[in-house]
């Protein structure tokens, strides 16, 4: 039986100047790659990384090992690695602290993806929004150039591997792996049709693998403890251990490393539960894009599979708490409002569905909705499910269809009440409306 | 022996898939798209992004199916019909017999429609729109939407051809897809974000295209509309009619649109043997020259040196009387933009009327070499025997000589485009630069100045570059080149290479077979051939054909203005085709009597002495061959005509007058007598040619300041067939100069500066345009932009011309125009 | 006051401030404003042959140098302060691209502003969870305390404020952006002090950053050119480190991994 926390990652975030080669590397760091380019094929890397059980931490939760397999041998182009941090989804906030408290976690990961998927290589795609996580990764790139775990002949294996930290420019969608391909090359961050899969024609229409910083940042343990040891952690089907970030109306928000299947009451006793005086809600399990789920699910184990089972996604593992002063059509109408604003424009039910669906809940928030508003929601989504070029619009479907599956009435209300006068909104805020606020606009 | 032949056949076949849709059981080649699939077998699925000639993008969802086994025995998420590839197994259920993909369809009509707006009366697309019918068949019948419609302002022009009407638009790429994919112009792009996306050019930089006509054609709702045609008709008003293009030798097939006795829009037709569904902007939009005011509807006759309106029969009998005059001696130059119908007319007429063979329809620079090659090479070819656009995708490699397609040859243009995105045809470009239109094509520059072409086809073979997977294309600018067409011919022979003639006329082929060249009779025939003569007069119904070959364009010119030549008929000229247009015009002048053959008043008409007003294309069925020696038929468009009389008939009116028989009155006449005689197994000509009798190359000493010219005529320039197509003009390319850097350099020019080009004739002034990649010693013009180099500099392709900076040239051959110091 | 923002506000289906045009005698309302493009009525800049030296590294970073063009943008900010006319047909002679391509690029991302944002670019965070716990009561305070409404510059230069969407910090929610420095746990009594300090030209710090700088130069470093200060600031903040102490009080960890430096120091 695993402790309840397991930092592995996160193991290191406490120290001070943790961010610095010279930090990282008196923990050890770098054996790992050092490990796997002197003593290790690159087909014994991906087997020791499928034999862990390492899914991707992105939301998909797809096989890492086996991704890495898909890449051909044989290729005349070369290979490329690239790392996914443009962390967007609302309620996600793992892959930022870690890059900023950790960034040579994920540039040890990233010579051994290379190493493995024969990439020489590698590119770090940043979100734009966050200047010092930016400056942080490239000083990491610099530094490991300078000590020599960059550049050639990296510990005298002859392998080679170059990164470029890339910062983007404010693009939810670029966070979908083929959207992100097309923002790297330097075009509008649209989705690509697939096939073909990135492993087969990728960034520049050469077999790449895309993988979240997470994923890459868990891939030097595995090769420095062992695939067994990484699978002694979490559930059957959801092995090794992984990020939890709780946030909402909680006492004590943050980061919680622990084996997959630790459950959100597990997290909120641990933390310190609700805030004070105030009960739970609803919660997401994996960011805005996985349908909410209400505190009969608290004891749902978040692994990919029982989430799944319970109807919702495990997704990033953003566990957004919200209390009973929470309007729920508030909130549902904020994630529409978000991915309104986030979608792409380039396939219809996503850009007119969120359009539509927008100024519905609008109505619906100020208590203007209309008898058959919910019905007809529930049908553009449907219409919308599914049926979008990528899975954005899935999330404002899920996000619409699991609120009203769970709080009905909030949305009946709406055809007569505004959603302010139900939930006054000044008692979900950690502070009060400041008075002089009035005075100045007076 | 017959398992050997079976497997081999099966061995040729494409691999293929069987699968179904609806439970229908149906086997494609492998890597079709399900969407091309259910087209075969007649099951409609609605869609507005697809189309067969477009990479898909799957952005609309319209044609989303269910997929309940992938062939895996999996079920699929609803699949976008237009990206998915149909796989072993497959069961793909559409409308027809699955309740829920109705549901999905009518849903996406619904997105569709939420935020365009309800103004289809006032639409242009209105009664021919994807997205109308398909709403109609596939959508809601109520909108549920309640919601603010996504407004912009309208329009907006995104050249001086197009306009944007952005709330219309459902965002489906057509547009973008087809600029970036197949014409390479991507000067329109997805701008903004999400239900602001919307389709831009940059603010101060038009849509610069030769094809932007295909985006309208081709936009599924009326977001794209030309200046030209909105709101000019209602697609239920026209009738349609499928012609042939009359503007280039590439032969497309046109839908031309008239109401009213007018024709209100042209449109490419599907061809896919030729244009695909495509067609440049010159062929769109290029249809108004025989609409305006100098159109001539009645025949005229000069009266006291004054051109007035005369009767028929006056105007018969008075050219009939002037062309008795003159015996044989009676040159032709029919032009080269007649239909063979007419082509034929003019030289059975010439031969067998008028006693010459003093014929040829090369109203431009031409050469004995170019008559020598076109008697050899071109001339009773057959289809079978040419090179097809088809053959141009398969080939390994194409040689451009005196080529530029882009401008010259815009469905080539295409073509070649298309084979160089998708297998990466290598293409290699005899010229001095590469032009914009050649980057497109990704071609291999190899320098050449002009004159120059002849050396490097030898360099070329030598390199093992004319091999069998590569095909020449060589252009009517080779006759400026000495040799260059004899070298064409004689190493592609020897080397295995294929060639063909591309010119930029749609009636020169056809010229060429109706036998409008002095030493040519129909049908590949030569006139110093005596069996053909015999063959042809006996079909004719004459006693004899004259033996002697006749002269060539530049020779009767010469032979009318010094008067060997007692008259001359033209038809359907412009003199600043010619390689002296002044000397045309003189010649014009000169000699005793002219009969012009016309649809608007010219410089031509001016001069003659009986004008006839012929029939314009659109006005008389016949027929085109292109370059690719394919039969275009030409239909009637418009019947109320007010000069009904086409080629043919005139000619057949002045031969009853001079008592003789044309034996044909009709073009259809014309077409059932041709098909008697266009089969010729007697001998013809064949090479080697001589390429000694080029033009006379200047032997002066170059001046300091002296360049090779280069140039083309531009797809959009100051052609006549162009005027009154406003807003098309609007859009032609200016004139520029352009120079190698280090010309420019050593004359002290800088890119936009002001540069002199002067040469026999006079000078003219245009803005330098630096290309790095330029040969030295050369300045390339575009021949016809602003003014016709011919007659303003009376220079040409290959001559030297002198190239100052304005004001700067103390001791030129003109004077300067700043007047005495 | 000008919009910096790269959306045109149509975030308020409300057609407040819209552009109004008169078609046919009856009021014509746009949910876009084409005034809220690339401003092409100016071709000034202050992109110079340096600058233009550094675009031309930037893509050779790649293998395929169009990849540049996102950091070619954010150079451009850096310089011209916004992403102007002449930024974009710049880039586009450097890439060899068309500009429609470069303004399809360039209007795609939100982080690329069309009109001159403040010296200090203030965001608020109004996705759901720091909305409800804050955001919204501090959005609607900033526009208050500057005097201009979301999307806008203030009539100095000194500030622009930008409603942002979700910037990965849920667990210091509700977070404010000073040039893309998080500004974490925010309230209005700090927004008001951090606003004063900044007005003032006084050092402000990160929470979780280094000490601010402005935006032309947070857009210089988003370009790929250092500013040196990667070493400023925390490891984290506390609540990033929620889980690792819990941990700690509990002595929980890892399998056979009692913490710290159990394989050693990776030797050379």
């Amino acid at each position: 039986m695993t402790d309840v926390l397991t930092p592995v990652l996160t193991e290191n975030w406490g120290t001070p100047g943790s961010w610095q080669l010279e930090n990282y590397r008196s923990r050890g760091g770098y054996a790992a790659a050092r490990k796997a380019l002197t003593e290790m094929t690159a087909a014994q890397v991906i087997s020791e990384v499928k034999d862990a059980g390492l899914r991707g931490r992105g939301g998909a939760g797809f096989p890492t090992g086996a991704k890495w397999s898909f890449i051909p041998r044989d290729s005349p182009k070369p290979t490329y690695l690239v790392v996914n941090c443009d962390e967007s989804e609302p309620g996600t906030c793992k892959d930022m602290p870690l890059l900023m408290a950790s960034p040579h976690t994920l540039l040890e990961g990233v010579i051994i993806a290379s190493y493995a998927v024969n990439a020489h290589q590698a590119f770090i795609y940043v979100r734009g929004e966050v200047l010092h996580i930016v400056r942080r990764v490239r000083k990491a790139v610099e530094d490991a150039r300078a000590a020599g775990f960059l550049g050639t002949d990296i510990f005298g294996s002859g392998y080679d591997l170059e990164v470029v930290v890339h910062a983007g420019a404010g693009a939810y969608i670029c966070g979908e792996e083929t959207a992100l391909l097309d923002s790297l090359e330097g075009r509008r961050g649209q989705p690509r049709l697939r096939p073909p899969f990135p492993a087969v024609a990728g960034l520049y229409a050469s077999p790449t693998v895309v993988n979240n910083a997470e994923s890459i940042s868990a891939v030097p343990a595995i090769i420095r403890h062992g695939a067994a040891w990484y699978q002694s952690m979490g559930t059957e089907r959801s092995k090794g251990t992984t990020i939890y970030s709780l946030s909402g109306h909680v006492r004590n928000p943050g980061q919680f490393e622990a084996p997959l299947g630790i459950t959100l009451r597990q997290i909120l006793e641990l933390s310190g539960g609700m805030r004070q005086g105030h009960h739970l809600k609803f919660f997401t399990p994996g960011g805005s894009s996985t349908p909410m789920l209400t505190p009969d699910y608290l004891d749902v184990p978040l692994d990919y599979e029982s989430v799944a089972k319970s109807g919702s996604i495990l997704g990033t593992k953003a566990l957004q708490c919200f209390d009973e002063t929470t309007s729920v059509v508030r909130t549902t109408l904020r994630w529409t409002e978000f991915y309104k604003h986030e979608s792409c424009g380039k396939c219809t039910p996503c850009r007119e569905g969120s359009w539509w669906l927008v100024q519905t809940l609008r109505n619906i928030e100020a208590g203007r909705g209309q008898e058959g508003d919910i019905e007809k929601m529930l049908d553009v989504c449907d219409n919308t499910s599914m049926k979008s070029f990528c899975t954005l619009a899935d999330g404002f479907v899920a996000a619409i269809t699991s609120a009203i599956k769970h709080f009905r009435p909030e949305f009946e209300a709406g055809y007569h009440t505004p959603a302010w006068e139900l939930f006054p909104y000044e008692k979900s805020a950690l502070f009060a409306r400041p008075r002089q606020v009035e005075e100045v606009a007076s | 022996m017959s398992v050997d032949t079976g497997s081999s056949r099966a061995a040729a076949k494409p691999e293929l898939v069987e699968f179904t849709i609806d439970g229908q059981q149906l086997s494609v080649p492998k890597g079709t798209l399900v969407i091309r699939a259910a087209e075969m077998i007649g099951i409609g699925i609605p869609r507005f992004c697809d189309h067969p000639l477009l990479d898909p993008v799957a952005a609309c969802r319209q044609c989303l199916v269910e997929v309940p086994d992938a062939g895996n025995g999996r079920p699929m998420k609803p699949q976008p019909a237009c990206a998915l590839v149909a796989m072993p197994g497959m069961q793909v259920e559409t409308a027809a017999s699955n309740a829920t993909v109705a549901k999905h369809q009518e849903g996406m009509l619904e997105f569709l429609l939420i935020n365009h707006p309800l103004d289809c009366p006032i639409c242009d697309k209105g009664g021919e729109c994807p997205l109308q019918n398909q709403a109609m068949s596939h959508g809601p019948g109520e909108s549920r939407y309640e919601g603010v419609k996504r407004t912009f302002p309208k329009p907006v022009h995104i050249s001086a051809e197009i306009l944007l009407d952005r709330e219309r638009c459902v965002l489906c790429q057509r547009c973008t897809r087809f600029s970036t994919q197949i014409s390479g112009d991507e000067f329109i792009e997805l701008a903004e974000r999400g239900a602001l996306s919307q389709i831009k050019n940059y603010e101060d930089t038009p849509y610069q295209s030769y094809f932007a006509g295909n985006i309208v054609q081709i936009c599924p709702v009326g977001a794209l509309t030309s200046a030209d045609y909105r709101f000019q008709s209602r697609p239920f008003d026209l009738v349609s009619t499928t012609s042939s293009c009359e503007h280039c030798a590439d032969g497309c097939e046109l839908r031309i649109d008239h109401r009213a006795g007018t024709v209100r829009r042209r449109m490419a037709g599907d061809d896919p043997q030729v244009n695909e569904e495509w067609n440049c902007d010159r062929g769109r939009f290029g249809f108004r020259s025989t609409m305006l005011a100098d159109r001539l509807t009645s025949p005229l006759v000069r009266r006291e040196g004054v051109l007035e309106p005369a009767s028929w029969p006056e105007a018969i009998d008075a050219a009939a009387r002037g062309l008795a005059r003159a015996g044989h001696d009676v040159g032709v130059l029919p032009g080269g933009r007649l239909t063979v119908e007419n082509a034929y007319a003019y030289s059975r007429f010439t031969r067998a009327v008028l006693g010459s063979n003093d014929i040829d329809f090369r109203s431009r620079p031409a050469s004995a070499e170019e008559s020598a090659f076109l008697a050899s090479y071109i001339a009773g070819r057959r289809f079978e025997q040419a090179v097809h656009y088809a053959d141009l995708e398969a080939a390994a490699r194409v040689v451009l000589v005196s080529l530029e397609p882009e401008d010259e040859s815009p469905i080539v243009f295409l073509r070649l485009r298309k084979a160089w995105r998708a297998h990466g045809l290598q293409i290699v470009n005899v010229a001095p630069f590469n032009s914009a239109g050649a980057t497109k094509l990704g071609a291999r520059l190899h320098a050449t100045a002009p004159g120059g072409e002849a050396d490097a086809l030898r360099t070329l073979a030598a390199d093992g570059l004319l091999d069998e997977q590569t095909i020449v294309l060589i252009g009517e600018r080779a006759a400026l080149s000495p040799g260059a067409l004899a070298t064409a011919a004689e190493l592609t022979k020897r080397r295995g290479a294929r060639l063909a003639w591309i010119p930029r006329r749609a009636g020169e082929v056809g010229a060429i077979e109706a036998g409008a060249l002095p030493a040519l009779l129909p049908a590949g025939r030569q006139v110093a051939d005596p069996g053909a003569r015999v063959d042809l007069a006996a079909a004719w119904g004459v006693a004899s054909l004259p033996a002697t070959t006749g002269r060539e364009v530049n020779a009767i010119i010469e032979a009318a203005g010094n008067r060997q030549l007692q008259a001359l008929v033209t038809a359907g000229i412009q003199a600043e085709d010619f390689l002296d247009p002044r000397a045309l015009l003189d010649a014009l002048e000169s000699v005793d009597f002219v009969v012009s053959l016309e649809q608007r008043r010219t410089e031509v008409t001016e001069r003659a002495d009986v004008v006839f007003p012929v029939a314009p294309i659109t006005e008389q069925v016949g027929h085109f061959i292109n370059w690719e020696h394919r039969i275009r038929p030409v239909q009637l468009v418009i019947d109320e005509n007010p000069s009904p009389m086409t080629d043919v008939r005139v000619l057949a009116a002045l031969a009853d007058a001079m008592g003789a028989d044309l034996g044909m009155r009709s073009p259809a006449q014309a077409r059932a007598e041709f098909a008697q005689i266009a089969d010729w197994s007697g001998e013809r000509a064949h090479g080697p040619i001589d390429s000694g009798g080029g033009r006379p190359v200047t032997s002066q000493p170059p001046a300091p300041d002296s360049l090779v010219l280069a140039g083309w005529r531009l797809l959009i320039d100051d052609a006549a067939g162009l005027d009154g197509a406003t807003e098309l003009l609007a859009t032609a390319p200016a004139r520029v100069a352009r120079l190698a850097p280090a010309d420019a350099a050593r004359l002290g020019l800088v890119s936009g500066d002001p540069v002199e080009i002067s040469g026999p004739a006079g000078r003219l002034v245009a803005p330098v345009e630096l290309v790095g990649e330029m040969s030295p010693g050369v300045v390339w013009l575009p021949l016809n932009t602003g003014s016709s180099l011919f007659a303003t500099l009376g220079a040409h392709p290959g001559d030297r011309v002198h190239v100052t900076a304005p004001g700067s040239r103390p001791d030129g051959p003109n004077q300067s125009d700043g007047g005495a110091q | 006051m000008t919009r910096p923002n790269a959306q045109p506000a149509d975030r308020t289906i409300g057609l407040a401030g819209k552009e109004m045009h008169t078609m046919s005698g009856h009021e014509f309302v746009s949910s876009y404003d084409d005034a809220s493009g690339i401003d092409t009525s100016t071709e000034q800049t202050r992109i110079g042959e340096h600058t233009i030296e550094e675009m031309r590294g930037l893509a050779a970073r790649y293998p395929d140098r169009r990849s540049a063009l996102l950091p070619m943008l954010h150079l451009v900010q850096s310089v011209d302060g916004y992403l102007s006319n002449a930024g974009i047909k710049i880039c586009a002679e450097v890439l060899g691209l068309t500009t429609a391509q470069v303004n399809g690029v360039a209007t795609f991302y939100s982080m690329y502003k069309r009109r001159p944002p403040g010296r200090h670019h203030i965001g608020v965070c109004t996705t759901s969870v720091c909305a409800v716990l804050g955001g919204d009561i501090l959005l609607e305070h900033m526009e208050q305390r500057l005097g201009i409404h979301e999307g806008e510059t203030s009539p100095d230069g000194q500030f622009s404020l930008e409603r942002i969407e979700c910037n990965a910090a849920c667990d210091f929610a509700p977070i404010m952006m000073v040039n893309w420095e998080f500004m974490d746990n925010m309230t209005p009594e700090k927004a008001d002090e951090l606003i004063d300090r900044l007005a003032a030209g006084k050092p402000v710090q990160s929470t979780r950053g280094a000490t601010v700088v402005d935006w032309k130069q947070a857009e210089r470093v988003l370009a790929g050119f250092d500013d040196g200060r990667a070493d400023e600031g925390p490891s984290a903040g506390d609540a990033s480190l929620r889980g690792l102490e819990i941990a700690r009080r509990n002595d929980w960890h890892a399998p056979d991994d009692p913490g710290s430096g159990s394989l050693g120091e990776e030797q050379k």
